[in-house]
């Protein structure tokens, strides 16, 4: 049926004279629309590369004459965010520090912003999930032990001063003497006081030298760092009774920052970042399971 | 453009104008009852209503973007089950498969939205302006008031219908009635507007003016068609073995077909079937209900053009009978598509009933890994999304339990207690603490496997009913 009723249709219409098997390809005219479709698109792309930026010159290329660009898109497209954004942040700011936490759309907006911050900012020494950096005295902020305290208020504090720095006079600010370097303590008594240290943080000890050791710690630490080892926050005097450690708990490491002190270094972010980013980052930083 | 010289054909040509005569029949009647069906589905769905409860919309079928939700009367779909859209795709697919082996393109002559909405808009062509010669003869005359009258009407009603057709398919986006009403007010949302305007330009270009050149041209479905029918598939084609030298009745010779041209002139796509299965014919039938009526009319039998596929041929110029219907719908190609399609059906019932209506998710923080805590204990942290498919704000509680009989402790960030509110058709996202007190042996080894549970307590008022569970790891620290 097909061969003989094609043949009558092809008495129609021409073939391209390509045939296989007894197929033969017809050669219908295409569409005229088509063909009108296909000079609207030549014209469609000349107006493009007049309107838009399009031909290379030798430094930029044309910007064309509706000034697009994909820059100005972005700064656009970022301005919109903050506008959108500026009345949370009011509240922010206007909210107390305390209060942030309980109340359910600012600590949404406060976590998920203070997180886009610290990943900006902090992780560069606190790591970009704020775990620290174990051994280097980077602080470990998901953890339930604080140097300086871990409210919000002492949080926020933290943040805006930075500690030991010598921008900012507000900075937290603290010096462990250099026992061994500056000759306060002998060899022997650095010997019996970080056995003591051991002890006290419950690890494996020498008893007797620690028995030794606790009089050099009462005489020469407690001021610091309490008699029981609980540390101060006041001060910033890590406590020496528990299982955290800023650069190691073992007796190797306990001597050497005995011997020569050791000082981390924190900038101050007030006024890099703005009041309602300090708000946000500290609502995240109290937010990762230590805060108090 | 070149001027085409005179022996040689030209690259392009106009479209022929087609003026589809009216026609009764079988065929014509279904495929009003279909168009009347399919249309009726298409308007009116966005607006049955169904009742979810105080915070879910009202709305039977409702494609939420926003919230990203999908509503089918009493099914919902959250973005994490998109599978169950897949499956209904797939079987979608299997399903035309399906219908093109077994009866070719009865998609394309029935169903397809293009030819539905070609077939609407050729009738109120017919009822503006005439039947087919009324047609031919107000296309070649002048224009002249009565042309532009009844162009300007026939436009006018096209363009009715085909705002309708872009609003309708708006209204399935958000909540209708009141869309409706920002539609006429004019304060509905410009993507509103658009979406309707360009949905409405389509249509009225498509079924108005592009017709059987969007088959012939635009669509990909006919060529892989192609590819899912054989010698038993039914087409519809000319008994040309009966039809045979065409011409005069009753002339010695003749055959049946008395080139009537009602089966060229009925037909939407302009082809002449005589002339052989071919890539524009659509198979809507009509041309069999042309015929059929004529041979009435001659006093012949009726089926010189018919549903007919290539292994009847063979048998009828035999002299032999048809094979019947049922033997070239129940084939072996058929019957594994039919399997198919409802294995995933049967999959997709069954998934949809076994799911629960609180899901959860559990993301253990591996940066750190584990935290030591003053005490030597060793916490994990865990990201929950926790999903409340109910209408109400729903309590969840946390539990966990271990092969091994390892206790952790859990709590939740910011809550003091180990339940948390999930407000209605939402997802909360929260944080999990597990520790493993220091002497534990979860809190020394690499990885403890646990089973957390999450229980639905139920709303203020209403006892909750569901209890899921996802398996994880605790990390402990290895000395």
């Amino acid at each position: 049926m097909c061969a003989k009723q094609v043949k009558k249709e092809a008495r129609q219409v021409p073939t391209t004279g390509h045939e296989w098997d007894g197929i033969e390809e017809l050669d219908n005219p295409m569409p005229r629309w088509w063909v009108w479709v296909f000079y609207a698109t030549i014209i469609w792309g000349i107006w493009y590369s007049v309107a838009y930026p399009a031909w290379p010159m030798l430094t930029q290329a044309t910007r064309g004459y509706l000034g697009q660009s994909t820059r100005a898109d972005v700064e656009a497209e970022i301005k919109r965010f903050d506008d959108a954004n500026a009345e949370i942040k009011a509240k922010l700011v206007a909210a107390p520090l305390t209060g942030i936490a309980g109340n359910d759309e600012l600590n949404q907006y406060a976590t998920a912003a203070g997180a886009a911050v610290f990943k900006t900012w902090c992780a560069q020494c606190h790591g970009s999930g704020a775990g620290g950096v174990q051994g280097k005295g980077y602080p470990n902020l998901t953890d339930n032990d604080w140097l300086w305290g871990g409210d919000m208020e002492a949080i926020y504090t933290t943040i805006n001063h930075g500690i030991r720095n010598t921008t900012d006079a507000d900075a937290r600010y603290s010096e462990m003497p250099k026992f061994g370097v500056d000759q306060l303590l002998d060899e022997t008594q650095i010997g019996q006081v970080v056995e003591y240290v051991l002890q006290l943080s419950g690890q494996e000890h020498d008893a007797a030298l620690a028995t030794a050791g606790q009089t050099v710690f009462v005489d020469n630490c407690a001021a610091c760092h309490t008699e029981t080892g609980a540390g101060d926050r006041a001060q910033g005097a890590p406590a020496l009774n528990d299982a955290i450690w800023l650069y190691g708990g073992d007796r190797e490491t306990i001597t050497a920052t005995v011997h020569g002190a050791r000082y981390g270094v924190m900038p101050a972010w007030a006024g890099r970042l703005s009041e309602d980013e300090v708000r946000a980052v500290a609502s995240y930083v109290h937010s990762l399971g230590g805060g108090e | 453009m070149s001027t085409p010289s005179t022996n040689e054909p030209s690259l392009y040509a106009a479209r022929e104008p087609i003026f589809p005569r009216r026609v009764k029949g079988q065929f014509r009647t279904l495929k009003w009852w279909l168009m009347a069906v399919l249309l009726g589905i298409y308007y009116i769905t966005p607006w049955i209503r169904w009742d979810r409860g105080p915070n879910l919309p009202d709305q039977a079928v409702l494609i939420d973007m926003a919230n990203r939700r999908f509503f089918f009367f009493m099914i919902e779909i959250w973005p994490h089950e998109f599978y169950f859209v897949a499956g209904l795709l797939i079987m979608a697919g299997l399903g035309l498969f399906l219908f093109t082996s077994a009866a070719g393109r009865v998609w394309c002559g029935y169903a397809c939205p293009q030819t539905v909405w070609t077939d609407l808009f050729i009738l109120v062509e017919r009822w503006v302006e005439g039947d087919r010669n009324a047609r031919i003869r107000l296309h070649r005359q002048q224009w002249n008031g009565e042309k532009i009258r009844k162009r300007l009407v026939k436009w006018a009603i096209w363009f009715a219908i085909a705002i309708a057709t872009g609003g309708a398919w708006i209204f399935y986006f958000t909540d209708a009635p009141a869309l409706f009403w920002n539609l006429l007010d004019g304060t509905a949302h410009p993507i509103a507007y658009t979406t309707m305007f360009i949905l409405a330009a389509t249509t009225f270009a498509f079924g108005g003016f592009a017709r059987e050149q969007m088959c012939i041209y635009a669509c990909p479905w006919p060529r892989i068609q192609a590819a899912m029918m054989d010698e038993d598939t039914l087409t519809i084609g000319y008994r040309e073995w009966r039809g045979e030298p065409r011409g005069k009745q009753n002339v010695a010779g003749n055959g049946d077909c008395i080139d009537c041209m009602a089966c060229v002139n009925v037909c939407p796509m302009g082809i002449d079937i005589r002339n052989g299965q071919q890539l524009a014919c659509i198979t809507c039938g009509l041309c069999i209900d042309a015929c059929n009526d004529m041979m009435d009319k001659i006093g012949k039998p009726r089926g010189l053009i018919g549903y007919l596929a290539l292994t009847d041929e063979t048998r009828e110029r035999d002299g032999k009978p048809p094979k019947s219907v049922w033997s070239h719908v129940f084939r072996v190609r058929t019957i594994i598509y039919t399997s198919l399609w409802s294995l995933v059906g049967i999959a997709l019932v069954v998934a949809l009933f076994l799911r629960t209506e609180i899901d959860v998710n559990v993301t253990p923080v591996r940066n750190p890994q584990f935290v030591v805590l003053k005490d030597g204990s060793i916490r994990n942290t865990y990201e929950m999304r926790l999903r409340n498919k109910h209408g109400e704000d729903h309590w969840f509680a946390f539990s966990a339990t271990t092969e091994g009989g390892d206790i952790f402790v859990l709590t939740l960030e910011g809550e003091d207690s180990l339940k948390v509110k999930v407000p209605a058709n939402e997802t909360r996202t929260q944080r999990l603490y597990v520790t493993a007190p220091a002497e534990a042996a979860a809190a020394a080894a690499d990885r403890t496997e646990f089973r957390l549970w999450i229980e639905d307590l139920g709303s203020d008022t209403v006892p909750g009913t569901d209890r899921v569970h996802h398996d994880t790891v605790f990390n402990g620290k290895v000395e």
